[in-house]
């Protein structure tokens, strides 16, 4: 008998989660304008922009996503209370996808329904997942720094925006550096460069590019794998001092390697004054988990938004929370990358919309906010440089180079970019 | 429902043969299936048609691990690679030989069968825990593999993008479209799966999980039928794999991660080990519940007091996730299907207690 309740029990839990989503639907009929901000400022009375921002909290790249979100959510937060954009607030509706691909596809539904124009489509495989779709729905899917390179081809891709500078820009631009920084030291010749990649598909990406340039320079370029999960790389760093003798090193690594980069490479001897590393192992959190700033000393990275705490728009974000009575989230002040990469995206988005409403007037739709984001052009309050257009949907793939120095980031050279001309035949290939 | 066997005579082997008996049982399979095809996708939006879209691909996929698993008791945890043989077969030849993606589906299905059968060559030897060992290796082979070859892994991050599926002058473009496909193969996976679990072949299976040496006293070729096993499952895989890919209109070696193929373990146990029926709940309950959480917790999203509300329901998701699972299990370790069954038997003889 006692099995007989347990089970009714069972039966009764779905029961009451249909009911549930039965009386949730319903609810939804009447979409409630949720604005943050919206009701502290009168000028704010047009329309709401929406959009849509998928990223995960929970699944590969979970250190990534939460600030990430939150410095999206800021910026949003402070341009609606600066009455949006001409006057139209923007709604930012999120999705969390635990970088499950079922739930990316579900996502992407999610936010469509609701009536989006533009989505942050978070993840690589998430991203190829529904290409298919931006393109039916005439939705815009912006995904900065991952998914695929080749959707920089806005011919191609008509509805993706990589906006950001891709694996293959950021080879250009490492390149560019290295041999820069060896005809100022002075040297001779050309120099050995090594490429010290994460054993996966985004860390094979930029090897044609570094083959091709290598080719052009005629310059020795050797690679290197780290197999996952990349913890271990003591063989390939003795390999690159000891017997390749490299003059520069290129990483490109995820996740806990950078670190292990790092200090492998340190006590190999090697001068880390002559690391170039890619975006995603150029964060606070590498130098730090390497075992803090003095041992980093001399670490060049690479960012396609500029870092740091003291920018004139974080300024407002703080004032803004002091207005609350809050103190500004611990994200922003620890200086995380990916908290200011999202405020950046924030401010592109913006000036896409205000492009868009400029061009083809009210009200925004997708293609209207495709042809906005072709044309935001120049600097993201100060966070960002693009170039974008109806052909280039990378943006021009610009690039800062910042160094380790002296307890923080410098910045060693500002924007830039490298072999535009190979970067641009793999694009158009 | 209740499915009362009295006054149901048989009076031919025909009549004894059919696959449902009971002619309130073939009622209910008919209305369901009517159901299916003429109500679901003229009454949901798009986004409930993607759940309904995506517990399809998955159910084809599970339900051949089902008999791997279930039914012949060898243990795999390498049913994604499968899935990722059968998705980039069908991705090269419809992106680089342009065939029609039906022939896709199928060289899909052929291809990771063949994988299967090499695959599965171990278990001749070896069963258990080790065999779970050989098919995990088969796993990672795949994806390192498809992420090094460049001609199977496309190049650019392992992808390759597939043209729009069309059938003759139709092409399968939207989300209903695509429904009735998957809802075709599902209905086909489905009465296969079925008829499997009752011929030869499929007692056989069952005679060798239940004991493989008294299955060979018996007669049963061990390894033949073991073999078999792996073919018919990686079969449905690949199909499952294939029907992936044109869905998304691409193929991505990302969704072929060990995880997906620990998911597919989760379905079919869930569900019931060895129940067709049960693996049709299971694979509804894993892929659903997130959904379905997610938007529970919205509704509470006002009243729980944090500062990060969407990571918030993140997080709950995962934890209220893991939680129903193991409270589904201590339950009724015997799944879904059991569970069901349960209920049914009360029915049939009510109102006496047993």
């Amino acid at each position: 008998m006692k099995a007989f309740k347990l089970w009714w029990a069972a039966l009764a839990l779905p029961l009451l989660m249909a009911l549930a989503v039965a009386c949730e639907a319903e609810e939804e009929t009447p979409p409630a304008p949720r604005t943050p901000g919206a009701a502290q400022t009168p000028v704010a009375r047009k329309e709401p922009v929406k959009v849509g921002f998928m990223y995960d909290a929970t699944g590969a790249t979970q250190i990534i996503g939460p600030p990430y979100k939150v410095g999206f959510e800021d910026a949003i937060k402070l341009i609606n209370q600066k009455g949006g954009v001409e006057g139209h607030p923007i709604e930012a509706i999120f999705c969390e996808h635990g970088y499950e691909v079922p739930k990316g596809v579900e996502c992407y539904e999610r936010l469509k329904a609701q009536g989006v124009v533009i989505i942050n489509t978070y993840g690589t495989p998430i991203t190829e997942a529904v290409v298919e779709r931006c393109v039916a729905d005439k939705i815009v899917c912006n995904h900065p720094g991952y998914g695929i390179a080749a959707a920089a081809n806005g011919e191609k891709f008509p509805y993706n925006f990589p906006t950001a500078a891709s694996y293959w820009s950021q080879a250009g631009a490492a390149m560019q550096f290295i041999l820069e920084q060896w005809q100022k030291a002075g040297n001779p010749g050309k120099p050995k460069v090594a490429y010290l990649y994460y054993d996966n598909p985004a860390g094979r990406e930029p090897i044609d590019v570094l083959r091709a340039i290598a080719q052009r320079e005629g310059l020795e370029l050797r690679e290197y794998a780290v197999p996952a999960p990349g913890v271990e790389m003591s063989a390939q760093v003795t390999d690159i001092v000891q017997r390749f003798k490299a003059d520069w090193v290129i990483t490109h690594l995820f996740g806990r390697s950078p670190s292990v980069s790092i200090k492998a490479l340190r006590d190999a001897g090697f001068p880390l004054d002559r690391v170039v590393s890619f975006v995603w192992g150029s964060a606070d959190a590498d130098v730090i988990a390497a075992g803090g700033w003095s041992v980093a000393e001399g670490y060049y990275g690479i960012q396609f938004t500029a870092i740091g705490t003291d920018h004139p728009v974080l300024d407002e974000i703080r004032q803004m929370y002091r207005a609350e009575g809050k103190s500004p989230p611990k994200e922003m002040e620890e200086a995380n990358v990916y908290y200011i990469r999202g405020v950046a995206q924030a401010f592109m988005w913006a000036e896409a919309i205000r492009q868009a409403l400029r061009l083809a007037g009210e009200p925004v739709t997708g293609e209207k906010m495709k042809m906005g984001l072709e044309n935001v052009k120049g600097d993201i309050k100060g966070l960002m440089r693009l170039e974008m257009s109806a052909r280039d949907h990378e943006g021009g793939g610009y690039v800062q180079i910042w160094q380790v120095k002296g307890g923080k980031w410098v910045l060693a050279k500002d924007w830039f970019r490298g072999y535009r001309d190979i970067v641009e035949s793999f694009v158009y290939q | 429902m209740i499915n009362r066997e009295c006054g149901v005579f048989k009076t031919t082997y025909q009549a004894d043969m059919a696959l449902y008996t009971v002619p309130l049982a073939r009622i209910t399979v008919w209305a369901f299936l009517a159901f299916f095809v003429f109500v679901l996708p003229f009454v949901v939006d798009t986004q409930r048609l993607v759940w309904a879209n995506l517990v399809g691909i998955h159910l084809i996929a599970a339900l051949g691990l089902n008999i791997l698993v279930g039914l012949c008791g060898q243990i795999s945890v390498g049913h994604a690679a499968f899935m990722a043989v059968g998705g980039y077969t069908a991705a090269i030849m419809t992106s680089r030989a342009d065939v029609p993606f039906w022939v896709g589906l199928v060289a899909g299905g052929v291809f990771a069968s063949v994988y299967g059968l090499l695959v599965g060559l171990p278990s001749v030897r070896i069963k258990g825990f080790y065999l779970a060992f050989a098919t995990l290796a088969a796993q990672f082979i795949t994806e390192w593999t498809i992420t090094h070859v460049k001609w199977i892994g496309g190049g650019f991050q392992a992808s390759i993008i597939v043209p729009r599926p069309s059938l003759g002058p139709l092409t399968i473009d939207t989300e209903r479209e695509k429904y009735y496909l998957i809802l075709a193969l599902v209905i086909v996976a489905v009465v296969v799966a079925l008829n499997i679990a009752r011929s030869r072949l499929g007692r056989a299976f069952v005679a060798i999980r239940d004991r493989d040496v008294a299955a060979e006293l018996i007669g049963v070729d061990i390894a033949r039928y073991k073999l078999l096993a792996f073919m018919i499952s990686s079969f449905y895989a690949g199909v499952a794999g294939a029907l992936w890919v044109y869905y998304l209109g691409n193929a991505n070696i990302e969704a072929f991660r060990i995880v997906e193929s620990i998911s597919f373990l989760a379905m079919i146990i869930i569900g019931g080990l060895g129940s067709v029926l049960g693996t049709i709940y299971g694979t509804a309950f894993v892929v659903l519940l997130p959904f379905v959480l997610e938007e529970i917790l919205q509704v509470f999203k006002g009243v729980i007091p944090v500062a990060d509300i969407h990571s918030f329901v993140a997080y709950l998701r995962f934890a209220v996730y893991g939680g129903l699972i193991v409270f589904f299990l201590m339950v009724e370790p015997e799944g879904f299907n059991r569970l069901w069954r349960n209920v049914k038997d009360y029915f049939r003889v009510w109102p006496f207690p047993y």
